[in-house]
Formats: structure tokens, sequence, C-alpha cells
């Protein structure tokens, strides 16, 4: 149907499958293991759509002891395991299979410590983005990373992902803003990795595990930064006649020694689509626009804003406004938020989620516009300039097979593109099975080993997510060489 | 004496790596040798030095971002970012005041201890700003990970592995930073008096408010000097100014408050990110405890009569801690403490003695030494690389 295979399912696995939901069912009792057809179909995608899979059974346990027994349990038994958080992932990190169990950390969401004077927070983690947040937003603190998914997504996710955002300009990543985990490995055996200190002892495994796709083992919980609320933020939208100027005027403002919390970029067809959504009194006579966000006390503010404002105008800005009131604000946030569902109301569309060096950024936007118009396709362009890491949105039709094909090999085309100037197949989305076929674009032979050399250090069996990441056929081959 | 080879380019490095494969011979890695006191002794023959991989690769203000090979001094890449008004901006601690070395610490050198300095606590660890390698592993194949764009989470990330590995997975030939703007002016708000506890409370309180505090140390009374904590304020002249007003305030210090000017601050931040000013006798022994910021003063209270000196960094969470050297550098005691704080200790400096009879790096859990165990083998399989210099082999 779709252009991304996923392994024929191992029959013997599908004829042990009541044998296998029994022996969770001792392990979690009741509704935490969910057998029945129309239940599991919850399950059977995450926010890349078009792909779609029934796993074998879904597991959700409540506690990490449960958790441990549930890894190890079907590691003894050979089954592989598709962990999952909200299922958000664009990229199919967490699309299961038809021979594995689904398993969930739904049922672990709870706040376990806030402690504001080492500005730490110690979740379950399964809670979502937002809720930590939220749980710390009447003393003051927010939790830094937020990714556009942030109301739904969970912090299991974001660390399998280790998921981005807009802020991340100044904040950093999850992985700059997680500080610990405990962690299931597929031994069954729960495991501390660093904690509430600074610069956990030994080899970085946190790092290393921060980003893995869920390939390592179940993160059950997590010790986060928490960072102080800024005295106050305020965006300033700025429109240009075309993207060069945008993007040139993006390198002058950082090269000032400038770093505001965020830079969002759009261009002509995004800014329409979201002002018709959001009404947030985006420039539509221009051709590219920058949402600009500081942060600090409103003289503070003031001052950046005149020397970004400055720069801009420099730059060929034709138009500058800054948001006068919350409201004003929020409006300006919220045609950006919302950009992926206001384009989502008017056309199917793959998101890609390549980032580039800045200084390519006139250059990289020429080539998605040839390679989406050779393929008759339409494009908008909403990304995080400050960091570089665009977000292509190619439209498509869903109920046109050869539309969708064609979305597919253009997106491929279009990291391909971010790859030959010096940047990569993905900012924070993942690799999933999205970008899989893509990796050999960006590591050889010997860079791809040696990362499933460490993946095998962690699972030997390959049963933790195991049809991401790496291209299919290469993982094959790994395997039957490891069996020799 | 070792034999040390010091190869001109990544083939070099990689025959190097591979004779020692099949000599079956471990080989210690080395930069500019100024932290070679660091880490558990090398008992290998051979040295490899990355010393004559130097240069500056890619430097780009606008993008935040600058490469060098593996032997680029540190002070050279400094310098190159200062010119374009950047800078590294977790503060490389640099080792030499601590072992008494001489010669130049390397970008390589840096990224295998992960040697942040003050400005860590806000802005994170060498590690955070790393966001590219190039390296050869154990098994004499070249690898990259990361790149140079700091959002990246194409493949596993080896970049945060290599980060503090002390050469273990592999041989660093090349890095690459985020970079930051330098700040147009500084200051440091001191208060004198406090107690321990009293003055990382202080510390705990400002890292909580939105003034940015870039650093945040509480350096005990000693000699007849005052207990000093300071917290340091970098920005727009105009911020800090501001700043520096509302951050006094909301300290409600028992004490006066002192403002140092930018040169004055300066000169104390490059004595707290060395820190051997601050810890006595050059003979004593040095461990650093790393702990949540406020049971820091629990770490210092459980060491009582023990300690020659110490002082807190990173707001409380990093303790240094002199001693009189003893044949276990009073690893018993300081392990203890550290772990009833749910912290760690590393032995920074001691004898090679003591250094080879203690572990110098905090001991892990069973499950959590297999893996890293694993993972390391997974580069090195036969244990050529820094072998024993992390753990006992």
């Amino acid at each position: 149907m779709t252009g991304i295979a996923m392994p024929q399912p191992d029959p013997g696995i599908l004829a042990r499958r009541d044998e296998i939901i029994a022996g969770l069912s001792r392990i979690v009792p009741g509704e935490g293991v969910i057998s029945s057809e129309d239940e599991r179909r919850a399950f059977e995608t995450d926010a890349l759509t078009a792909y779609r899979r029934m796993p074998l059974a879904v597991v959700l346990p409540s506690t990490t002891e449960q958790a441990a027994e549930v890894l190890a349990y079907l590691a003894r038994e050979g089954v592989p395991m598709v962990p999952r958080g909200a299922g958000t992932s664009l990229a199919g990190g967490a699309l299961p299979q038809e021979d594995a169990v689904v398993i969930g950390v739904s049922k672990m969401a709870q706040v376990l410590d806030v402690d504001l004077p080492n500005r730490t927070i110690r979740v379950q983690s399964g809670i979502t983005n937002l809720g930590v947040s939220a749980a710390i937003a009447h003393e003051g603190f927010f939790y830094a990373p937020d990714p556009s998914s942030q109301l739904a997504c969970t912090i299991a996710g974001n660390i399998s992902m280790n998921s981005g955002g807009a802020h991340c300009l100044k904040y950093g990543v999850t992985t700059n803003n997680l500080l610990g985990v405990k962690f299931v490995t597929l031994q069954g055996e729960i495991v501390e990795i660093g904690g509430d200190a600074m610069d956990a002892a030994g080899l970085d495994l946190l790092g290393l595990i921060c980003g893995s796709e869920g390939q390592f083992g179940l993160v059950t919980e997590a010790t986060l930064r928490i960072l102080p609320m800024a005295e106050g933020a305020r965006p300033i939208l700025f429109g240009f006649p075309s993207s060069e100027e945008a993007g040139a005027c993006v390198a002058a403002v950082l090269g000032a020694g400038i770093v505001p919390v965020a830079i969002e970029f759009m261009d002509k067809i995004a800014i329409d689509i979201c002002e018709d959504f959001a009404h947030a009194g985006y420039p539509r006579e221009a051709g590219a626009l920058l949402i600009v966000e500081v942060e600090g006390s409103p003289a503070e503010i003031d001052e950046q804003l005149a020397r970004i404002g400055a720069i801009a105008e420099t730059h060929g800005a034709t138009s500058a406004r800054q948001a006068k009131t919350a409201a004003e604000a929020a409006a300006i946030w919220k045609g950006r938020k919302s950009a992926f569902g206001a384009m989502g109301r008017i056309s199917d569309y793959i998101c890609m989620d390549g980032t580039i060096p800045t200084g390519r950024l006139p250059e990289i936007l020429a080539r998605i516009t040839e390679i989406c118009d050779a393929a008759g396709l339409k494009v908008a362009n909403i990304f995080h300039a400050g960091d570089g890491n665009l977000h292509p949105l190619v439209l498509y039709d869903m109920n046109d097979p050869v539309s969708l094909a064609k979305a597919e090999i253009a997106g491929e085309d279009i990291l391909r593109a971010c790859v030959e100037v010096g940047g990569c197949l993905t900012g924070e989305h993942g690799v999933g099975i999205e970008k899989r076929e893509l990796m050999s674009v960006q590591f050889n032979a010997v860079e791809l080993a040696q990362m499933m050399r460490v993946k095998r250090a962690f699972d030997p069996d390959w049963l933790m997510n195991p049809s991401k990441v790496f291209p299919l056929g290469l993982r094959q081959a790994e395997t039957l060489q490891a069996a020799e | 004496m070792t034999d040390v080879i010091a190869p001109l380019d990544e083939l070099g490095v990689e025959t190097t790596i591979l004779e020692a494969v099949a000599d079956n011979a471990p080989i210690a890695i080395q930069g500019g040798g100024t932290r070679v006191g660091l880490g558990r002794p090398s008992q290998a023959a051979k040295t490899l030095s990355t010393k004559r991989l130097t240069g500056i690769i890619l430097l780009e203000p606008s993008e935040l971002v600058v490469s060098a090979r593996a032997g680029t001094p540190v002070a050279e890449v400094e310098a190159a970012l200062a010119e374009k008004g950047q800078r590294l901006a977790f503060e490389p601690f640099d080792a030499r005041p601590l072992y008494g070395t001489t010669g130049e610490p390397t970008i390589g050198g840096l990224v295998a201890t992960n040697a942040s300095g003050p400005r860590r606590v806000l802005v994170g660890a060498a590690r955070d700003a790393l966001i590219g390698v190039r390296m050869i592993t154990g098994r004499g194949e070249t690898i990259r990970s990361g790149g140079r764009v700091m959002k990246n989470v194409t493949g596993y990330d080896i970049v945060k592995l290599a980060a503090g590995s002390h050469g273990t997975i592999g041989v660093l030939t090349e890095a690459t930073f985020k970079t930051l703007p330098l700040a147009e002016t500084e200051t440091t708000l001191v208060v004198e008096g406090l107690a321990d506890e009293v003055g990382v409370a202080a510390l705990c309180a400002a890292m909580g408010t939105p003034f940015e505090v870039t650093g945040a140390a509480h350096l005990p009374g000693r000699d007849g000097q005052p207990a000093r904590t300071c917290l340091r304020l970098e920005n727009f002249e105009s911020h800090l100014r501001y700043r520096a007003g509302a951050l006094a305030k909301t300290l409600q210090a028992p004490g006066a408050v002192t403002l140092l000017d930018a040169e004055a601050s300066r000169a104390l931040w490059r004595d707290i990110r060395d820190a051997a000013p601050f810890l006595g006798d050059t003979g004593n022994v040095v461990w650093r405890v790393s702990v949540a910021p406020s049971r820091g003063p629990d770490v210092v209270a459980a060491l009582g009569d023990r300690l020659a000196a110490h002082f807190y960094d990173w707001s409380g969470g990093l303790i240094w801690i002199a001693m009189a050297p003893s044949d276990d550098a009073g690893a018993a005691p300081v392990r203890a403490a550290a772990a009833e704080a749910r912290g760690h200790a590393t032995l920074v400096r001691a004898d090679d003695a003591t250094r080879a009879a203690v572990d110098v790096f905090q001991p892990e859990s069973l499950a959590l030494a297999r893996l890293s165990r694993a993972v390391t083998e997974t580069f090195d399989p036969v244990g050529v690389l820094n072998a024993g210099r992390m753990h006992a082999s």
C-alpha cells in the first residue's frame, strides 16, 4: 500500500498469542492487558497515520516492577516489543508490528517529587510534557523542551526521541534537561542512571539512552531540570519580501550576539494558511515572516527588540509588529503552534524534519521548491530558523496513492539535500520507520554497524522496537552475521 | 618513560590502534597531557598523542558553531571565538593549576574529561555544547556522530557517550561545539560571612530567580578571611544594573552585598574555575563531589575535621574537597558522605599509587557496570584504548 516495508510477522509468535497474553496477565492483572481487536485498534498507529499494524497485544504496567517483569518475560519468550508514550511520533517511532507487544506507559503518570531549591522534578515517564510544566507553574517554574505535541506527548516519548521544540535555541533539547532515569533492561533489571546531581558518574549512558528511539529498554521514571520562568516574554513579527532576506536576518541577529528564546520562520503559503486559521495578524503581503521572541524585564525586552528591529530593518523587513498585550502574544504563537493542524484542515501532508546549517537556508529553500514543483506537489515551510531545523510540509491527497508515493519521494529528496549541505535527516522527530532507509545517506556502513553493535549491547536479540532506525535489509543482514 | 606516537593524520591514528590491537598491547591516549593525573594511572607502554592533529576547521558565528581537530589548544579556539564575539559557554576547566602541569590543554582532552567550569550551572556541561565528533574506535574504524547543526537526533547520540569517556571508546580526532555570544560585561554580587548552609541556600534561591545567574559559588572563610557567597551576572551593561539590584533584593542577604567590577569578577571566577587557589597545600589529595546543590553542606558536615579545605561551585552541587594525603585518600568517608547525600565522588588528585589502589571514579551498581562494559566493548573489544583508566580492568 505505502512505501515503507515492515518485516513479515513471525508465525511462531502469532500462534502463541493466547499463551503470551496469559503470561502478561499473570504479571499485569485486570485492564492492564489489552487483547480484544477493538481495543487494540487504538494502538495500531501513531502520528504517521499512513502506516498501521495491529499489535499482538498491549500491556500497560502500573509500576516499574511490573514493567521489569514484562520485559524479562517477553525477552525470555523471544517476543518483540514496541514501547509507546502517547503515540504522537511523526516518524512512526511507535508503530507496532503484528508479532509485537506494545508496552504503554500511560498508567505511570504521577509527579513523584518537586525540588525547587535544586530545580528538579521527578516524574513517572507517562506524564505529558505539558503536565510537567503544569505541576510547577504555580511556583513560577517550567520544563523547557516544548514539542508542538506537548499537550499529549509523554516524557517517555520525549526521552526516546530526544525531543526539541520552539524554545530550544536558548534552553536546549531533552538531553540537556534530563538528569536521571529509572531504566528497565531487557534482562528485567531496574537501573538508576544519573540522579539529581549534575554530571552523573561514569560513562554517559544517560546521554546514549536519550534519543535511542526506545531501542534499549524502557524508561519508567525521569528526573528533569526545571527552570524559573522569565520575568516576561514578548514576540515580534517581521515580514520580509522573500525567504532570502528573512534567512539573512536570522544569521545577522545571532552574529550580533543576541540569542532570542525562539526564532520561527514561515513562508508565503504557511502564512496564508495560518492566518486563515488563527487570525493572528500575520502579514499576508509578505513573502516570508519571522517570529522572534525575547525574554526579560519589560525594559530588557524593549532594548533587545530595538536591537533586533534595527537588524531586521537593514535586512529589508517590510513590516514589524510587537505584541502589545498578552492576548496578542498568544495569538502570534497560536498561529505558529496550530500551523500543522491548520494545514491538516486543508490537505494531507507529510512533515519533514531535516536540519541544515542556517547559512545554507536560501539555497535549501530553493531546492525544496524545485523538488516539489517537479513532483507537482505544493509545499509549505514552517520551521525553527535559529537552529536550522526545517519543517517542510509536503501536501498530498490521502485518497490518491500516487500522490502519497510522490510526496514520500519528494520528502526523501529534500532530506538528501539537507545532508548534502552539511545538515542531517532529522532534527527532533527521530528516524522511526520514516527515515530508516535514508540512514545510509547520512552514515556509512562502518558507522551504522557500530550503532547496531551498541543496540545489541542493550538488546542482544533485537527485540526492542526492532524495525526502526536502521535500514531493514542492513539490520537483517546484521542479524544473520551475528548468528554465524 | 613511554614511547609517544603522535600521528599527523587520522590514518596514522588508525594504524597505531590497529598495531596495538594486533600486539594486544594497550595504549594510553593523550592530548596536551595537562590532565594526566586524572583517572587511574596508565600501565600502557605506548602513548598515542593527538597533539599534532591541530587546526580550527569551521567557525561560523552566525550559526553558533565551531569545529576543531582534537589536538588544537583550547586557548586557540577560545581566542578565535573571542575575536568573533563568541565563546565556549561551559567555561572549560583548566587543569594545570590543580596538577601543576605545563603544556596546552587540548580540545580532545576537554571532551574526554567533560571539563566544564562554573557557568555549567546555568548553560550545561561540555557534553551539552558538544554537537559532533569524529573519532577512531578501538577497532581502528573512523566514525562520526552528530554533526555541525545544533538540533540533530539522527542515529544514537554517541557524541554524548564520547564526552567524559576518558578515551575509552575512541580516539577523538575532531569535535564540534555549539557556541554562544560573549557577554557585553559582567559583575559579581558578594555576600560575606555566611555559614555553608546559609550560603548554599542563598545560591539555590538565586538560581531560582529569572536573572540568569551564570556562576554560583560559596567560598568558606579561611586564614582570617570571611566566607564569600558569590553570584555572577553576565549580560548587556544596562540589563546588569537592573538584574544586580533585583537579585540583591530577592536574596534578602543577612550581610551587605558588594558588587565586583568586571575585571575583579573575571579574576574571581577564573580562580573558582581552576579550583586550586582555594584548596590549600599542593600536597593535599582533592575530591570532587557531585550532589543535588542543597545537600552539599551535608556532605561537608559529615566529613568534619577530615577536610583540609573545601568550597562549593554549581550552586552547591559541586564540592571541591582537599584532604591530607593518606593510604586510601579518605575514600571511605568521602564516598559514604556522598552516598548519604545521593551524590557521587571522583578522586581528582592523588599520587599514582593511591589512584591505582582506590577507585578514582564512583563505583557503579552491578547492572550499570555491566551495561557500561558491554557498550565500551562494542567500540573497543580488545581493550586497547586507555584500558583501566576509568575502572580497574
